[in-house]
Order: C-alpha cells, then structure tokens, then sequence
C-alpha cells in the first residue's frame, strides 16, 4: 500500500514551507535574544555569513527541487501497471550526452560556490583589524571562561564586556584564544561563528557588534564532564556603559572592615589557593578572579542567578549545581558559609 | 513472487539433505569454527544488527534525558559515556561489521566463485572483531560498575587530545576506546585485504571487471580505500597509548606537542571512513534499484568510475572537520573546495538510479521503498553537506545539532535504510523464506515517519545554536519544543525497529518458501538453491555480460550484445 | 561446454588472474604504508619543535653499517627467490640463512645504537618531542623486521627439515615481497631521521 502520490510531494512541499517560515521569522530580528540563533545576526562576520548562507540555501533549495521533483515523477510515472503485462521495459544502457550534461553542470555550480565561498573566508579571516579595536585575550578553563584586557590591565571571568561598534566608525572587539587545559570552542551565534581555543595554539577572531544588550551561547567543543553548563555570556555595552564597566573593573578589591571574619575565612580555607581578589593576599589562578564577583549577573559561567542563596550553595557544594565542577566543597560548617558569602557580597 | 527463471544448468544443489538433525551444541559448534563466508557474512550481520540495538538503547537515554530542558534522567557522567558509546558503537560495531557482513556473504556468490580467497583470515578478522567489541563492552563493568556506567569511554567517539591525556582522563575510559579499536582494526584490515583478493583473484571465467555486478565493485572499492583509512587511525590510537603509557609527547601541549595533530590524524581516518560506510549503501541501491525497475543500471562505467572518484577524492577532504581550529584562510579555502568536488561524483550516482528508474516498470515492494526513501535523504544529506563545506557557514553550523542531523541523514537515512533495503531482498537467498511483506511496509512507514520527525526539525536545532555534546540545557533557550519533538520520532523509529525484529525472527521460522530467484533477478547468486549450498556453484559458472541471469531468461536480446 | 545457450562469436581467451597471495601482500604493503606514513608526518611536522634536551645532530650518528646490512639483505634474499624458483635447494637455503643473519645484524646494531642513545645521551621516549618521534618510528620499523625475521626463521626451519621445495616458491616470493617492503621502508626512516632531521 503506497501513500497517494499527493500526499508524498505534499510532505516535501509542507516542509519547504516550513522552512521558508522559520527563515523569515528571523529574517528581521533586531537585537539580542534568547534563542541564539544563527539567523539573527547582529555583528558584521555573522552577518556576512548569514548573508552567504541565505544565498548556498537558494542554490541547494533550487538543486532539491529540481531532483527531488525529477524523482517523485519518476516514482508516479513509471510504476508498474497491470501484472499481466510481463515484457520488460527498454533497456537503456546509458547516454554520454546526458551524463556529460549531469557532470558538467554540477561543475559549474561548484566553481560559483567555491568562489562565493572564498570571498568570505578571506574577508572574515584576513580583515585588517583597525587601530580601535578592542583586545581581548579568552582562555578557556574547565568550565569557565577568563578574559583579559590587556590595554586596561583587567583580568574577569565569565562575563565579557565590549563595547557597542558602528558601521561608519567601527571599533570591533579582537579575541585572542588560548586554552589553559583542554579543547574549548567559543560560539555566540548571533555575533560570529566559532573559533576553537586550543591549548598551545593560539587562535583569533573578532566581532563587530551593532546592536547594544546581552548574547549567549556556549563553549562548543566538547571539554569534559561540564562543557554543557560552560555557558556564555557577551555583553555588547553602549560606549558609557563600557567605560563605567571599565572603570569598576580597575579598582582593586573592596576592602570593607566589617566582612573581616568572611575575609579570613577566604584566606584560611585555601579558597586563595585557586582565586584572585586584587588589592588582598588572595593570588590564585586556577579558578576565576572573584575582586568584582558582585558585577556579575550570573555564577558558574551563566549557568545560575547571582543571588546570595545560590552563591552560599554554590560555595557549600558545587556538585549540587554542576556535578563534576573542579571546585571542590570545602566542607565549611554553616556559620563559616554565612561569613564568607557575607564577605564574597562585598565585592563590587 | 513465482520463480519464473531458469537456474545456469549445473548450479542447483543437487545432493539429498543430510540425514538426521544435528544436536543444537553440534551446530553451535559448527558456526564458532566455521571458515564459510556465507556463515561468516551472517555472524558479521547478527553482530551488527545486535550492536543497532544496543547502540539505539543507548540513545534512547540519551533521547529522554535531552526531551526537557534541565533534566535529571541520568547524570553528565552517565551522558557523557552514553554518547561516546553510541557513536562508538555504531560506527566501529555496526557499520564496519556492515561492510563485512555484505561483503563476505555476497562476493563469492556473485563472482561464481566457492570461497573468499583467505577463508581462515577471514574467520579471524571476524573472531577479532568480536572480541573487541566484547572488551569495548566490558568497559561498562570496570571503574564504579554497572550503574555508574562503568568505565566506558566519556571523551566523545573522536577522543581529541589534550582530553584523551593522562591529566584529563585518569582513568581507564579511554584506554578502552583505544585498545578495543586497535583490536576491531587489525580485524578490518584483514577483511579488506581478504575482500580485494577475491575479487581480484577469484572471479569465475569471462567475468571481467567490468562485468562484476557494481555490489562487488563498489565493496571492493571501500575495501581499497579501508587499507589506508583504518591504519592511520591504528596509527594515531599507537601514538595515543604511548603518550599515555609511556610518557611520550605526540599530543603533549606541555612538551610542545599539537593537540590539533590527533586532529589531522583522526580525521585522515574519520572522513574516508565515512565513504566506507556509506558504500554498502550505494552497492544495495545498485543492485535493488534495477531489479525493481526492470532495468539495466544506468550507466554503469560511469558508476565505477565516479565510486573510485569518491574514494579518492574523500582522501583530501578531512580538514573539513577542522575549518573552527585556526587553519588559514587558504587551507580553508581548499578543503571548502575540495569537499565541494566530491559532490560531484556523488550527484552523478544519485543521477544514474534515478535513470535507471527512468522508463522502468517499478514495483514498490518492501526493498525498493527503502532504496526510494534512500534517494530522496541521500540527496537532502548531500545538500546539508554542501552547506556544511561552505567554510564561513560552516563556523556556525559545526558542532552543532545541524551536523548530528546531518550524518544522521547519511548514517540512518541512507545506509540503514538501504541496510533494510538489502536485508529484505537478499533474506530469501540467504534463509530460502521470504520475509512479510504487510510488516515490512508497516515497518517502512513508521521507520520512515520517526525518521523524518526526528532529523528534518534537528537541523533546525542547529539554526538555533543548540551545541553538540551537552547533557542537557537551560529552559530559556528555545530549544525545548523541538528536542521534545525529536525524542518522539526516536520513540517511533524504536517501534519500527521492533517490527522489523519481530519480522525477521518470525519470517525465518515460518515464512513463505522463496526459491531460487523471487525476484526475478539477474547477477550470479540467483542462480542457485536458496539457501546456497555449501560450495556455493555445483560447477563453476562462465559469463558473458554482466547480467548472467538476463542472458539466460532473454537469449534474443542478449546483454552481451549491447556492453 | 558452456551452460549459456549462446555464446558470442569470438575465441576462447586463456583466463589469467593474479595470484591472491601476491594481491593480499601488496595490499598488507599499502596498509602498512599508511601507518608508516602517519608516524613520518609526526616526525617531520615535530622537527626542530622539542623544548629541551638532545637534539638529533648532538646524538645521532648514521647507522652506515646498519644500513648496508639491511639493504644487502634484500639482495641475498632476492637471490634464495631465484635459487628456489630453479629448485636448487641449498643454495635456496644458504642465501636464505644469510638474509636472516644480516637481519640480525641489523636488529644487533639498532640495540647498539638505542643503549648509547639511553644510557649515555639520556635520551628516552619521553625526554623531549625528538625522543618520542625517534623511538616510536625507528621501533616501529624495528617491530615489523622482527616480525619478518620470525617469518624468515621459520622458512629456514622447514628448510632444514626437508619441507620446502620447489612448488613452494610462489609463497616464499610472497614472503619475500614483505622483506623488500621491510627494506624499503627504513630507505624512507634513513633519510628522513638521519638526514633530513638531523
């Protein structure tokens, strides 16, 4: 029992429709969401890419319904009829018309493709990055990114911060990535696509950001047992917001005299060992600089809210958020978490 | 089907059956020893067929842990070891053993001869194959045990380094992953060697090369192809070991080592592998689709030369794995290009089938709806290949849900598909019953729906920047309506497969006698008892053309007059 | 008397196909080929990269004598192969026997040259990248002459004992093939560790 044949190209074509309607939902999304999607970009390379893609879309679309068609004809046309009639069809061997026809054209489609394609590849890679640019240096971690400014001398984690571009006079952001452990992949849909980070090989990419807010997405190359909460998150800030963020960042650590029990707990339960608070004792690097822990909307690499709760349960166990997390529980008793988390909240 | 052919005088069997059944021990005994390529091609095929469903169960898990957002099903060490099983699983104990089990059982049967040209070989790389499955296995029973999942391999089916280090993987996960691989390898170099000596040392008079069927061209290609694609994987796996063992430094990011080298070496092996995969695909589409459409294939030179073009041109595409990893802007530019190429040959192929269907007499039974469903999933994958070769885009797509849909459109759409393709037409020859025709559309269907469900909306996961590899995610991300979709389709592909059990089991104890030919058919192996006996061909056959068969049943129109 | 009832017009040709002893050799080459290709690419891609320790110039010395040995191996072997195939048996036997002794030798100097380079230039698998290039092909290629010697040593034994003869000269050409393939193979390791690393 075959399906009627209205039904089989009517699922091709409910399909292709599909499709036109998830592309065209896209097609115009201004700003940052949610969902981070490739097809709605908002930084330059991304939306040259997208660009390209929309265009290998038509070509492959175009490609699919000329055989796809060829094939459900094929399948309509030419069933076998009554069983009476047992004489076997012509036998055709072959055509060399037909089959230089079917070899030459495809050719031709891929040398379009591939110059199409080329044209991208060396304007993304090779662009000359102008004198405004941004640095950043990314190292991933398991599971948690750092970055590091080095023109402003800031060392943060998790939470990156750069400045909104413009099309007339861009100052796009430069990401130098290197890996401190295994392989990791830096993908922010929405802003480029992705660039591995390498241990023992640096790479780079850079983004052009034109719209203003927060995009996410995720560390991209499988790292270990925590690669899928090795989240991401990009702020691209007004050029005030930018500055101030920069300004709060350069400070060194609150020094509040009232938090000195939290302190001490910090710096007596080898929490110094693995992080940094700049201006204290505290020089750790395994783990992420806490000196402005409290500017940061999220904990564990976007994975949860920053908010006093999670923090003292973060502390108490990380596995309870991110089982196989390289922070070990400390085993703190209840009034040492308080204390801590008391002091952890002062820094701004 | 009524079996209207005449059989090559001389190739029936002719001898009285054996008087007295053998004890159940005396015939278990028979299959461990046995030398017999058909037995051994249908070890291979139990093998693979029980490691589809173990690999299937596998991503059942996986399937309902990833159908929420946030899911606690099982843990991310759990995941982790799920996926890096799966993967392992079906491309190292399904697929490879696929090659074989065609390979082994159809070869000499269509070449006219009475063995493999290496029967003791062959039985070996089988045993060893076994047995490295069985250790791969037994990984699920080292470290914490059973439920914890053992310690089965965790570092995903690629193992790319520094990962795979003693600093990273304490463990013996990944020694596993290694050892049981380097065992299955030596196992597949036997049998491709074993594969290309037959072929080329084995055919029966008059059979050219050009007259074999384009099955055994197309298996003795991928058999040319897995000598230098296995090896360098054995090669890397060695290099892997010794960095762990014996502190060597090949992939050692501390002692100046490249991480990206394994990834060189990996994928030297990884993308050619790929083709040998999908080759059986192709052989079985070669072969169902003439026969159902009561045609010669379309251009059959063309065919081996485009199969060959694809086994070489799939040598110099493997950095298209790596365009995220800082290559230059000119290596990606090449290997964008060169996997562009290798759609060429490719298109001419799926080109061929659809004119060997042109001007046909097509008879939709079970095997031909699966080669149909074939053609149109082989094309769609072809296409998100060529999406997937377009470098820039690709910066987006790789590593993403789009990629899983897409080799899953090949590895599930394409080579299982056919794989069924193939099981149904060849059951009759190999058991002498037919299988059901009602489950076998019943099981179409369904397996053709869940398939659809599933992999169409996974590539729109991809769109949405859902990454590969992660064990679950957040609520907020849009990803959930379309994972929850995707895990149904698993559900129904399941029940499909399930079917398809039922009908295999039930068709070999009770199906329809077939005879020798239910089919009407036309290569060698329709020409004697189904099943065959023993040696295959009372007396050697001679060809003249490369449809034997049709010669036979058509002596006024001859194909000999028309090659 | 064919079983197709027609036969095209045209005479009967002879029907000649390749040994498969020969196919099967040649294609274990070409497998083997690969793998030995890959642990060149490490070799070379890791020349002039270790971070430390010996390098080749300070520690290599050319294995001159090494070398002769082997590749006159491959001569007296190619000499057995014509010996057997004129069925003169000594002399089969005592090229044969010379081929394992060079072989040998070979083995000898390699051990030689490997306890020199450990114990006198401290220079192991795991000193630097050099060391782990170096050891792992050079010992690979040395695996695959002890597997060849193994193979050789049990021709010579059947010899001894009376169970080789002339018809058996295909099989010993196909084992020899390995041999050369052997040979042929530290023709590449020479050049490539000796010369263009060092």
């Amino acid at each position: 029992m075959m399906l009627p044949e209205w039904l089989r190209v009517g699922r091709i074509a409910g399909f292709v429709f599909l499709l036109a309607m998830f592309l065209s939902s896209y097609a115009f999304a201004e700003g940052p969401q949610s969902t981070p999607s490739i097809f709605a970009p908002t930084s330059t390379p991304a939306i040259d890419i997208h660009h390209l893609s929309l265009f290998v879309l038509e070509i492959t679309g175009a490609i699919f319904v000329v055989v796809a068609s060829l094939l459900t004809y094929v399948i309509i046309r030419f069933r076998a009829g009554n069983a009476e009639d047992d004489r076997e069809p012509a036998q055709i061997y072959g055509s060399n018309q037909v089959e230089l026809a079917w070899t030459v054209i495809p050719v031709l489609i891929v040398v379009v493709l591939f110059l199409t394609t080329a044209r991208v590849i060396f304007a993304i890679q090779d662009a000359p990055m102008p004198q405004a640019a941004l640095d950043v240096t990314v190292i991933g971690h398991q599971f948690w990114w750092e970055y590091r400014y080095p023109k402003q001398g800031l060392v943060v984690a998790n939470e990156l911060h750069v400045p909104l571009s413009d099309a007339k006079q861009p100052t796009p952001t430069h990401l130098k990535l290197l890996s401190a452990d295994a392989d990791h992949s830096f993908w922010v849909p929405q802003l480029m696509g992705k660039i591995d980070l390498i241990p023992n090989h640096p790479n780079e990419m850079w983004i052009n950001p034109l719209t203003s807010g927060l995009y996410v997405g995720q560390c991209a190359q499988f790292c270990g047992v925590q690669h899928a909460n090795m989240l991401l998150r990009v702020y691209v800030d007004t050029p005030e917001q930018f500055a101030a963020w920069v300004n709060n960042q350069a400070k060194p650590g609150m020094q509040d005299p009232s938090v000195a029990e939290g302190r001490r707990v910090f710096e007596t339960e080898a929490c110094m060992n693995c992080h940094t608070v700049q201006g204290t004792a505290a020089t750790g690097r395994f783990g992420p600089d806490l000196t402005h822990l409290m500017s940061r909307d999220t904990l564990a690499s976007g994975e949860i809210p920053n908010t006093r709760d999670n923090l003292r349960q973060w502390i108490k166990s990380p596995d309870s958020f991110k089982p196989g997390a390289l922070m070990p529980a400390m085993q703190l008793s209840d009034s040492q978490l308080d204390q801590v988390t008391t002091y952890l909240e002062t820094l701004k | 089907m009524a079996d209207r052919t005449l059989p090559i005088d001389g190739s029936l069997d002719l001898t009285p059956p054996r008087e007295g059944e053998s004890t159940w021990l005396e015939t278990l005994h028979s299959w461990v020893i046995t030398v017999d390529h058909k037995k051994l091609g249908l070890m291979y095929m139990m093998l693979a067929i029980f490691f589809l469903l173990v690999g299937g169960g596998e991503v059942l898990f996986i399937r309902i842990q990833l159908a929420v957002p946030n899911n606690h099903f099982i843990s991310p060490q759990v995941f982790n070891r799920l996926f890096t099983m799966h993967g392992t699983t079906m491309v190292f104990l399904v697929g490879m053993p696929l090659v074989f089990a065609w390979a082994n059982y159809m070869i000499p049967l269509q070449i006219g001869a009475r063995d493999m040209a290496f029967p003791r070989l062959n039985a070996f790389s089988f045993w060893l194959t076994a047995f490295g499955a069985l250790f791969l296995y037994f990984s699920f029973l080292g470290g914490a045990g059973l439920y914890g999942v053992g310690n089965a391999p965790d570092v995903t089916w690629w193992a790319y380094a520094p990962l795979t280090a003693r600093a990273f993987s304490p463990g013996n996960a990944t020694d596993y992953w290694a050892l049981a691989l380097l065992v299955t390898g030596f196992g597949t170099l036997g049998g491709a060697i074993n594969i290309i000596a037959t072929a080329l040392s084995m055919r029966c008079k008059g059979m050219t090369l050009m007259r074999m069927p384009l099955f055994t061209w197309l298996l003795v290609v991928d058999s040319g192809l897995l000598l230098i694609t296995i090896t360098p994987l054995t090669a890397a796996q060695v290099m892997l070991m010794l960095d762990r063992y014996l502190g060597s430094h090949f992939f050692d990011t501390q002692a100046g080592g490249q991480a990206y080298l394994w990834m060189h070496f990996f994928w030297i092996f990884g993308h050619p592998e790929v083709y040998v995969l999908v080759f059986p695909a192709f052989a079985i589409a070669s072969e169902v689709i003439p026969v159902f459409s009561r045609k010669a294939i379309f251009g059959y030179p063309a065919m081996v030369a485009a199969s060959v073009g694809i086994a070489f041109v799939s040598l110099g595409v493997w950095a298209h794995h790596m365009f995220t990893v800082g290559m230059t802007s000119a290596g990606n530019a090449f290997f964008a290009l060169s996997t562009m190429l290798v759609g060429i040959p490719t298109g001419i192929k799926i080109f061929n089938w659809v004119a060997t269907m042109w001007g046909g007499k097509i008879r939709f039974a079970t095997p031909m709806l699966f080669c149909t469903a074939f053609l149109f999933q082989f094309l769609t994958a072809g296409l998100t290949g060529i999406m997937l070769s377009v470098a820039p885009w690709n910066w987006q797509l790789h590593g993403s849900y789009f990629v899983i849909a897409h080799f899953h459109y090949i590895l599930v759409g394409a080579i299982v598909f056919n794989v069924f393709a193939g099981i149904y037409y060849w059951f009759p020859k190999a058991t002498g019953r037919m299988m059901n025709e009602t489950l076998g559309k019943w099981h179409f269907w369904l397996f053709f729906i869940g398939f659809h469900v599933t992999f169409d909306t996974m590539h729109f996961l991809g769109f949405e920047g859902m990454p590969r590899w992660i064990y679950t995610y957040p609520a907020d991300r849009g990803w959930d309506h379309l994972n929850l979709v995707v895990s149904i389709g698993g559900l129904i592909q399941g029940v499909a497969v399930l079917i398809f059990a039922y009908n295999l089991i039930s068709s070999l104890l009770k199906g329809t006698i077939a005879g020798n030919d239910p089919w009407d058919a036309w290569t060698l192996e329709w020409s004697t008892a189904s099943p065959p006996p023993a040696y295959n061909f009372a007396t050697d056959p001679v060809v003249h053309s490369r449809r034997p068969l049709w010669d036979v049943k058509h002596p006024e129109d001859p194909d000999w007059k028309y090659e | 008397m064919s079983a197709i009832p027609l036969v095209p017009g045209g005479h009967e040709q002879t029907w000649h196909l390749p040994s498969r002893g020969r196919v099967g050799m040649y294609c274990l080459i070409i497998g083997e080929c690969a793998i030995f290709t890959i642990f060149v690419v490490a070799y070379v891609f890791y020349i002039g990269k270790s971070l430390n320790g010996p390098t080749p110039a300070q520690v290599l010395e050319v294995p001159i004598f090494n070398t002769i040995c082997l590749l006159s191996s491959s001569v007296t072997i190619w000499l057995a192969e014509r010996a057997i195939e004129r069925g003169i048996l000594r002399t089969f036997g005592l090229w044969w026997a010379a081929t394992i002794a060079l072989g040998v030798t070979f083995l000898i100097g390699t051990g030689l040259e490997w306890y020199k380079l450990i114990y006198h230039d401290g220079l192991t698998i795991r000193t630097n990248l050099f060391g782990t290039t170096f050891y792992s092909i050079v010992g690979l290629h040395a695996t695959h002459v002890v597997v060849g010697l193994t193979m050789l040593l049990l021709v010579l034994l059947f010899t001894l004992t009376g169970h080789v003869r002339e018809e058996h000269s295909e099989r010993i050409q196909v084992l020899a093939l390995y041999w050369h393939f052997v040979d042929a193979v530290w023709v590449v390791v020479f050049t490539v560790v000796y010369i263009v690393g060092r």
